[in-house]
């Protein structure tokens, strides 16, 4: 059985070798990588993967197809029957390169997975709150507002939260999205490299108004943003002091 | 066995009680293609109108027409969501399902393994009536005034807290999964005890193997689908909180069970489709399957085993544990082992073949075009990473279109074609049906190719109006074009199958040199216990076995 003996060694070479195959994430000039630069990389080898794979199956169909066209009605196949060696050659071997190629992407989309996952420390933090049909954006210093302002630089970190069905933070110009799930506090984050005025849609279905629930998503120079987060203080320190003074006057538990 | 009585096939006249109170395996399966293709014809009127509303990214305002809203008292976004309600639950419930496991199981599993009928004929006129009675339920959406609005995953808190009626939604799933349920021990029963005396099991034809495998999923996980529908019955008219997060629920419980279900029916769908392919090819390239063991234990049993444990790709942007959106990712990917294993069975049936082409064998080839761009799409999307943006876009929709809704789609019409003549004893091979190939052919790669691209650049799904994504619109146009081609080819079809039944040429009872039963050892078409005596087969007979002429 020494045709076994090799494909069992070319199975567990071909299981062991691919994550190796998996490539170190670039890194940004300030040691921060972009999720949004990363998913563009990976989609890009992704797609030539399954191209690939695409054009040798079919180029092997249309060769069949063509190939063994009947040559009078009654004829019949000649293909004989599998001996044992080679019918379990046919599935070990196909079955280790496609579970090379699985392990391989499932590398390259882990690496991916842990650049998306982990947010960097100097992030702004920012909690979304979605409702039907609206997002609103609170910066934690009594600034909220229904645009997402972002300094151009920093990585923010978004908390994700509904106060009634699920919607979807879909981020389209940076490739990201999450769930925002009543009961649940989840998040993204992400790296406005540059400036950029985009928007974020809602991708989860959520009732009528679903196809038109969106905001404005601006990252602007550093300066700016401080600017604006002055103005939008100013703004509300003027309301604040009646929600807060309800607020207090509520007994403490 | 019982004697077999035969009476002559076809008897002359029809009276509608003998359709009505029938326990024949075959009209039953015609009773299940009429409800079949009912609910697919209204559900692709569905699709037809959504794809009509984005013809321009604003309200086109036409959609109220299409969900029976007349007097226009919705709005375009709430018809749209119900168009779009009707055509997922109605195509995956009441047409694909059914059509697989219903339509194609009932007519060819109890010829093939040389069975007079299926092991409980009662029951088996039961599931087709639950089956009926259910797309009336649905069907009832276009006349009650508050439409479910829920979309075919039906998700928690919306289901609930929204106007619609989620209650024939919920009857709907209850109807057809009892019926399903009832099938799946009818016909694993019939399969392990009425094969023909001498048919050993790796004797059996792939349609029958696939709808066994499949029928195990049907009879493991349509209970967790019933569980979690009647739990949102429960949360929205009784008042209980399992899924509302305000007391103590979970909305992410709704989708961990619904996918707990809906992923693996995917495969409901997808082994019985990929087993009609089998038939189909193996008899016109005239040669064995290409390593059947392989493909069956393998291949077919293997999605069986994996078939739960990859549900979480659906919920990979919910915010479930990183480490499991991880892990499920390894498995959904892993399912290209078996899946891979079958493709190359496929492909391998046609080497040394002498291949001939009718009309269904061209449907396999279009099927196996769908295979290869439905199911490599799927690779980004078993990547946890790369889903966290292409997930909730028209990408998504494009791929399970190809790999799961038209490979099925085209796959069962496929065998209307290449048992027609079993059917009938007319031949469906006309000039129509060769037209209509092509409309459906060409239309359904100008429907989705522009859906793949769109997606990528960021397209949501179920958007009733894409205002935020103006660029889009001469692709969504084009889109557009590609099912109304679509739509010509399946009117066009359908009138040639009505032109073939009543007119078309007669053929003789194995028109295509099968080897399989209920080519060889029936009429066309069969009489009441299938067989003129009982077979028996001999340890060296497959149907596949062509050098034996």
């Amino acid at each position: 059985m020494r045709l076994r003996t090799k494909l069992g060694a070319l199975l567990v070479a071909l299981c062991g070798a691919s994550p190796g195959l998996a490539e170190e994430a670039n890194y940004g000039a300030n040691g921060i990588i972009s999720p949004t630069v990363a998913w563009k990389e990976t989609w890009s080898e992704v797609l030539t993967d399954i191209t690939v794979i695409g054009v040798v199956f079919a180029a092997i169909a249309i060769y069949l197809l063509i190939k063994y066209r009947a040559t009078s009605p009654n004829a019949v196949g000649t293909a004989t029957k599998l001996s044992l060696d080679k019918a379990i050659a046919w599935a070990l071997v196909p079955a280790a390169l496609f579970m090379a190629d699985d392990f391989m992407l499932a590398a390259k989309g882990w690496t991916l997975w842990n650049i998306q996952r982990t947010v960097p420390a100097n992030a702004l933090e920012v909690t979304v709150t979605a409702s039907q049909w609206s997002f609103e954006f609170d910066y934690g210093n009594g600034v909220k507002d229904d645009t997402l302002v972002v300094p151009v630089g920093q990585p923010v970190v978004l908390r994700l939260v509904s106060t009634d069905v699920i919607h979807s933070f879909g981020l389209v110009d940076y490739r990201l999205k999450e769930d925002l799930v009543p009961g649940r506090v989840n998040h993204l984050w992400f790296y406005p490299d540059k400036p950029l005025e985009t928007f974020v849609t809602c991708m989860e279905f959520c009732g009528d108004g679903h196809a038109r629930m969106n905001a404005t998503v601006k990252a602007v120079p550093k300066a700016d943003f401080d600017a604006w987060l002055a103005s939008h203080k100013k703004k509300a320190s003027l309301s604040i002091p009646n929600t807060y003074a309800s607020a207090a006057a509520a007994p403490s538990l | 066995m019982t004697a077999i009585t035969n009476t002559a096939p076809a008897a002359s006249g029809f009276k509608i009680t003998e359709w009505i109170f029938t326990t024949d395996h075959k009209r039953i399966a015609i009773l299940y293609l009429v409800g079949t293709l009912a609910a697919f014809l209204v559900a692709g009127l569905m699709a037809i109108g959504m794809r009509l509303e984005h013809l321009s990214p604003g309200e086109d305002g036409i959609m109220q027409f299409f969900v029976g809203d007349i007097g226009k008292n919705m709005t375009t976004a709430s018809a749209y969501n119900t168009a779009l309600y009707f055509h997922g639950a109605a195509m995956i419930l009441g047409f694909l399902i059914p059509g697989l496991t219903g339509f194609a199981a009932n007519y060819l599993i109890p010829m093939m393994i040389g069975a007079p009928d299926v092991a409980f004929p009662r029951i088996n006129a039961l599931s087709v009536w639950l089956f009926w009675a259910g797309i009336v339920v649905a069907l009832l959406t276009f006349v009650i005034p508050d439409k479910p609005d829920i979309m075919w995953t039906g998700y928690a808190p919306y289901a609930i807290t929204t106007a619609g009626n989620t209650a024939f939604y919920v009857f709907t799933v209850h109807l057809i999964g009892v019926s399903s349920i009832l099938a799946a021990v009818n016909f694993l029963v019939t399969i392990i005890y009425m094969r023909a005396p001498g048919m050993g099991w790796n004797q059996l034809n792939m349609f029958v193997w696939s709808s066994f495998t499949a029928f195990i999923i049907q009879l493991v996980f349509v209970p967790v689908l019933a569980a979690a529908v009647t739990l949102l019955l429960f949360d929205k008219y009784l008042g209980t909180g399992y899924f509302d997060a305000s007391r103590g629920g979970d909305p992410l419980l709704y989708e961990n069970l619904f996918w707990f279900y809906s992923h693996p029916a995917v495969y409901v769908i997808f082994l019985p489709a990929m087993g009609l392919l089998y038939e189909i090819v193996a008899t016109q390239a005239k040669n064995a399957i290409f390593n059947y063991k392989v493909a069956v234990y393998g291949g077919m049993c293997g999605i069986v085993a994996m078939s739960g444990e990859v549900w979480i790709h659906h919920l990979y942007v919910t915010g479930m544990p990183d480490w499991l959106r991880i892990g499920m990712s390894v498995t959904t990917l892993l399912i290209s082992v078996p899946v891979g294993l079958m493709v190359i069975s496929l492909w391998g049936t046609l080497y040394k073949g002498s291949i001939t082409y009718n009309v269904a064998m061209w449907y396999a080839v279009l099927c196996m075009v769908l295979i290869l761009l439905g199911g490599l799409t799927g690779i980004p999307l078993a990547i946890t990473s790369m889903t966290v943006h292409l997930a909730r876009t028209t990408y998504v929709t494009a791929h399970f279109h190809f790999i799961m809704g038209l490979m099925a789609t085209y796959s069962v019409f496929g065998t209307i074609y290449f048992w027609f003549p079993k059917m009938t004893g007319r031949s469906a091979d006309s000039a129509i049906a060769k037209i209509a190939f092509w409309f459906n052919f060409v239309g359904t790669q100008v429907t989705f190719w522009p859906l793949f691209i769109i997606g990528v650049q960021g397209m949501p799904r179920r958007y009733a109006t894409y205002e935020m994504f103006p660029q889009f619109v001469s692709l969504q146009q084009l889109a557009t074009v590609g099912a109304f081609l679509t739509a010509v080819g399946v009117l066009l079809m359908v009138a040639g199958w009505i032109i073939s039944a009543i007119w078309g040429p007669k053929v003789s009872t194995n028109p295509w040199g099968s080897k399989s039963l209920e080519w060889t050892h029936t009429e066309s078409p069969p009489g009441p216990g299938n067989f003129l005596k009982p077979v028996t087969v001999s340890a060296d007979w497959t149907p596949y076995d062509y050098h034996a002429t």
